[in-house]
């Protein structure tokens, strides 16, 4: 297997300037993604026949839980790959999905919370599925706090990267959680026993949610790992030109 | 319309939740782009003091 993209994504100009071109094109799709998505969920998908129009809180919540989870698998894996290649630009795409990932992450407690009020007559409960997703925000909290408490970047790489791989171990007990333990959270959203889990005119309009808020996600991370990898490159001679000042 | 915003009772949970959704986007889209925004300023910065260096 050729393995040259790989190693000249990990190069900061290439990566600075191949990011630079990939953001506009992933933030146009995810608005008409989400344009398309609203209409469908908003207005053109029925109301559910237990919750009512109640349910339609589905095609925001739904969307933020997955990149809340996604946004971690993406940051531990960058920052893997920052451990045991020493890419820079590896540990810059880690450093980068904290934040949003823990905006993520907040969007879909708040979000879960204002649907479990009419649904279960509570906005928390020490539930498995919420209990694992509060894990997840603090771990993102503290992995942002780690790296803000140490001064030396390649010392904060390091420590914050083996905190976010441990920390995946959350991961499956989130998507497990309502198997594995009595949970008041509903069962898996898009797939039951192998089959989809609600008709075409909800889940069409959940996917497009689904794959608007990834392309912002894309969007976002890259437009703050640019800025992450100007910081660490600052001294590089191939800023000058990148950025449009002539050295 | 009205009969639409209302949601069937639920208003009071599904508007604060895409208001909720929708802050929190735009709040990224405002912080990553100053993120970026301050990065290159400062690199301008350094690049000028450099050439004035010289």
């Amino acid at each position: 297997m050729n393995w040259t993209w790989f190693h000249r994504f990990g190069s900061p100009p290439h990566f600075f300037r191949i990011a630079g071109k990939m953001v506009p094109w992933f933030a146009w799709l995810a608005g008409i993604a989400a344009v398309a998505g609203l209409v469908g969920g908003l207005a053109l998908a029925p109301p559910d026949y237990q919750q009512g129009e109640g349910y339609r809180i589905i095609f925001v919540h739904v969307p933020a839980a997955v990149l809340s989870t996604m946004a971690y698998a993406v940051m531990a894996s960058a920052a893997g790959v920052g451990l045991i290649w020493r890419m820079n630009v590896a540990h810059a795409v880690a450093a980068s999905c904290a934040a949003v990932g823990a905006w993520f992450t907040l969007v879909a407690l708040a979000t879960g919370s204002l649907w479990g009020r009419p649904m279960w007559g509570t906005y928390w409960e020490w539930d498995p599925r919420l209990t694992s997703e509060l894990v997840l925000l603090f771990l993102y909290l503290g992995y942002m706090g780690l790296r803000g408490a140490i001064d030396d970047t390649a010392r904060a790489d390091r420590a914050s990267a083996v905190l976010a791989l441990v920390g995946v171990i959350n991961l499956p007990i989130i998507h497990y959680s309502v198997d594995w333990w009595n949970s008041l959270h509903q069962g898996h959203t898009l797939l039951k026993f192998g089959k989809a889990s609600m008709p075409p005119s909800m889940l069409v309009p959940l996917l497009l949610m689904m794959l608007a808020f990834t392309l912002y996600f894309a969007a976002i991370l890259l437009v703050r790992a640019r800025g992450e990898v100007l910081r660490r490159e600052r001294n590089a001679r191939w800023i000058s030109e990148a950025i449009g000042e002539r050295p | 319309m009205m009969h639409w915003l209302n949601m069937g009772g639920y208003w009071p949970f599904v508007w604060p939740s895409y208001l909720i959704t929708l802050f929190a986007l735009a709040l990224n889209i405002y912080l990553a782009r100053r993120s970026l925004a301050a990065a290159k300023s400062e690199a301008r910065r350094r690049a000028q003091a450099q050439r004035s260096e010289a």
